[in-house]
C-alpha cells in the first residue's frame, strides 16, 4: 500500500471547516485548501446519494469576484477581451460558462460569468473562477482591465453547491423562491435567514443550486441545507466521480494552457457572434480549429473490463499505434463501470472505434464513447 | 497460525508454508470503497516488497506488495465480481492471495498485532 505524499504547506480552510471536521470529513489538500475529500459513508454512497436525492458540497475556495463598471456594455467588453463567450448579450440574471483563453487560444482556467438581474447591479458581472486559478486569474483580468473598469475580489463569500434531483423540494421547502429559477439562471435570494446570490447550475450533471453567501452566515446556511432529511454532505471524491460521469471537464487535467477549447469540445460555449468576429485572444486559432478540426479532440472512452483507466494512461490504436492520452478516468458508481475522458487523433476519434489504454504497462481494451456517460438533467 | 504485518498495511496469516495475504482494516479505511482488484497470476514468484496486487479505489489504484517472497499459489478470484469484500472483511473474504514462503525467515522482520497496533497509533 503506496501512501499519499503529505502537503508542507500551510493550508487554506474555508468557513466550513469545522463542520466538516464534525462530520467526520477526511480532510485532504486540494488547490491549497484542506478539503473534505469524503464524508463517513464514503464516495460510492455520497456519489449515488446526489444521484438520486440531494448532496451538499462546499464549494467557497473557488474563487468569487466581480467586474465592476460604469455600464454593462462597459464591463461587457472589457471581459470579452478575455474570453471567447459572449457577454454582451447576456441577459439580466443569465449565467455563461467560458474560459479565460491565453493569446495562443490555450485555456487559462475556466469559469462562470453572470450578468446580475438587477438594475442597481448593473455595470456589475460575477466571475466564479477555479480555486487554483484565483491568484493568476485575478492577476491576468486585474491587467488586462480598461480604465473605469475594476476587479473586485469577493474572499468573504462562501459557495454551497446542492445538487440533486431532490434539490428543487430543499430548495422550496425552505420557502426560497430560487426555486423557480431555471438552469443557468441567477438571482439575490432569502434563504435561512440568509441574503443568498443563488444560480441554477453545478457540476455533477444533475439539476441543483450554486448559492453564494456571507462567509459569516455559511455556517448557518449549511446546516439549515443539512437539516433537510433529502440532502447529505459530498465530498470532493464524489464531485470528482460525479463530473466525470457527466463528461465535465476538470481543469488542469482535461483542459490546460495546452488545449484549446475546441479541441476541448467546448465550441458550443462559443456564441455566433463571438466566432464570427473574434475579439478574443487566440481567435485566429479557434476559428480555424471550428472551421477545419482541430488535430486533436477530446473523446469519452469505456474501458471493456472492470479495471479503470486513470489520467495519464497512454491510448493506442489496437494495433500499437499511440493516439493519445487519458486525461480523467475513474470508476462510475452511476454507470457501475470504469469511464475515462482523454484526447485522441481527430480521425481515431469516432463514437465506437476501439482503442486500447495502457494500464500498468498492459494494454486494455477500450472503446470510443459518447459523453456524458450519465444523462445531464438540468431543469431548463 | 500467526498473522504479520507490514508497514505498508499488508498482514500476512501463515498456517505451514502458506501465508494469505490482504490489506489491513486500517488500510482498508483509508483506501475508501474499492471497486476493482488485480490479482496475480498463479504460479508467479513474488519478490518481498515487490508488487502482488493492486487496489483500486474510485479515487487511485494503490499497489499491494508481498509481504514476503514465494510462489502464488491461490488468488481470490471472488473480488473481480464483489471487490467490496475488500471494505467490508478485509481480513476474511476479503484476502486477496495465497502465497507459499521461499524463507520463513523474512517473517520475523514483519510485525506481530502489538507492534503493528502500537506503529498505526504512532502514524495517526
Amino acid at each position: 500500500m503506496a501512501e499519499p505524499a503529505l502537503a508542507g504547506e500551510t493550508l487554506h480552510t474555508t468557513p466550513l471547516h469545522a463542520e466538516h471536521v464534525a462530520l467526520g470529513a477526511r480532510m485532504v489538500p486540494f488547490a491549497g485548501y484542506d478539503m473534505p475529500v469524503q464524508y463517513p459513508t464514503g464516495i460510492l454512497t455520497e456519489h449515488l446519494w446526489t444521484r438520486e436525492h440531494a448532496g451538499l458540497f462546499d464549494v467557497s475556495h473557488m474563487g468569487q469576484a466581480a467586474l465592476a463598471g460604469p455600464d454593462h456594455e462597459t464591463v461587457a467588453r472589457a471581459l470579452e477581451a478575455l474570453v471567447p463567450c459572449d457577454v454582451l448579450n447576456l441577459k439580466p440574471g443569465q449565467q455563461r460558462y467560458s474560459q479565460l483563453l491565453a493569446d495562443d487560444g490555450g485555456i487559462l482556467d475556466d469559469l462562470m460569468i453572470t450578468r446580475p438581474a438587477t438594475p442597481e447591479e448593473a455595470g456589475h458581472l460575477y466571475l466564479v473562477v477555479n480555486a487554483g486559478g484565483k491568484e493568476p486569474d485575478y492577476a491576468h483580468i486585474g491587467a488586462r482591465l480598461p480604465e473605469g473598469v475594476r476587479l473586485v475580489r469577493g474572499d468573504d463569500r462562501a459557495l454551497l453547491a446542492l445538487q440533486g434531483p431532490a434539490a428543487e423540494g430543499v430548495v422550496r421547502r425552505m420557502g426560497c423562491a430560487a426555486a423557480d429559477l431555471t438552469f443557468m439562471q441567477t438571482g439575490w435570494f432569502e434563504m435561512a435567514g440568509c441574503r443568498v446570490h443563488v444560480s441554477r447550475s453545478g457540476y455533477t450533471g444533475e439539476d441543483g443550486f450554486e448559492i453564494s453567501v456571507k462567509d459569516t452566515d455559511a455556517v448557518a446556511l449549511w446546516r439549515a441545507l443539512l437539516a433537510d432529511g433529502a440532502v447529505k454532505p459530498i465530498g470532493l471524491g464524489a464531485r470528482d466521480s460525479l463530473r466525470l460521469e457527466a463528461g465535465l471537464c476538470l481543469y488542469g487535467h482535461d483542459i490546460d494552457t495546452l488545449t484549446s477549447p475546441v479541441e476541448a469540445g467546448l465550441t458550443w460555449s462559443i456564441q455566433k457572434r463571438r466566432r464570427e468576429e473574434g475579439g478574443f485572444p487566440g481567435a485566429a486559432r479557434v476559428q480555424a480549429e471550428i472551421k477545419d478540426g482541430s488535430a486533436r479532440v477530446r473523446v469519452g472512452i469505456r474501458p471493456e473490463g472492470r479495471a479503470p483507466a486513470r489520467e495519464g494512461a497512454t491510448i493506442t490504436t489496437p494495433d500499437g499505434r499511440e493516439i493519445g492520452v487519458v486525461t480523467s478516468g475513474g470508476f462510475g458508481p452511476t454507470v457501475n463501470g470504469p469511464v475515462a475522458m482523454g484526447y485522441v487523433a481527430r480521425e481515431n476519434a469516432a463514437v465506437g472505434n476501439e482503442v486500447l489504454l495502457i494500464v500498468r504497462g498492459k494494454p486494455m481494451p477500450a472503446k470510443i464513447a459518447s459523453m456524458p456517460f450519465a444523462p445531464h438533467r438540468y431543469k431548463r | 497460525m500467526t498473522v504479520r504485518y507490514t508497514k505498508d498495511h499488508e498482514y500476512i496469516r501463515v498456517e505451514g508454508d502458506t501465508g494469505t495475504v490482504g490489506i489491513t482494516d486500517y488500510a482498508q479505511s483509508q483506501l475508501g470503497d474499492v471497486v476493482y482488484v488485480e490479482l496475480p497470476a498463479i504460479g508467479k514468484a513474488v519478490a518481498k516488497g515487490g508488487e502482488a496486487a493492486v487496489v483500486e479505489s474510485v479515487k487511485a489504484a494503490s499497489e499491494v506488495y508481498a509481504p514476503v517472497s514465494g510462489e502464488v499459489v491461490e488468488v481470490n478470484s471472488a473480488l473481480e465480481g464483489a471487490p467490496g469484500a475488500v471494505n467490508e472483511d478485509p481480513a476474511g473474504n476479503g484476502w486477496f492471495l495465497k502465497i507459499r514462503l521461499s524463507d520463513p525467515s523474512e517473517l520475523d522482520a514483519l510485525m506481530g498485532e502489538d507492534e503493528y497496533q502500537t506503529y498505526l497509533k504512532s502514524i495517526s
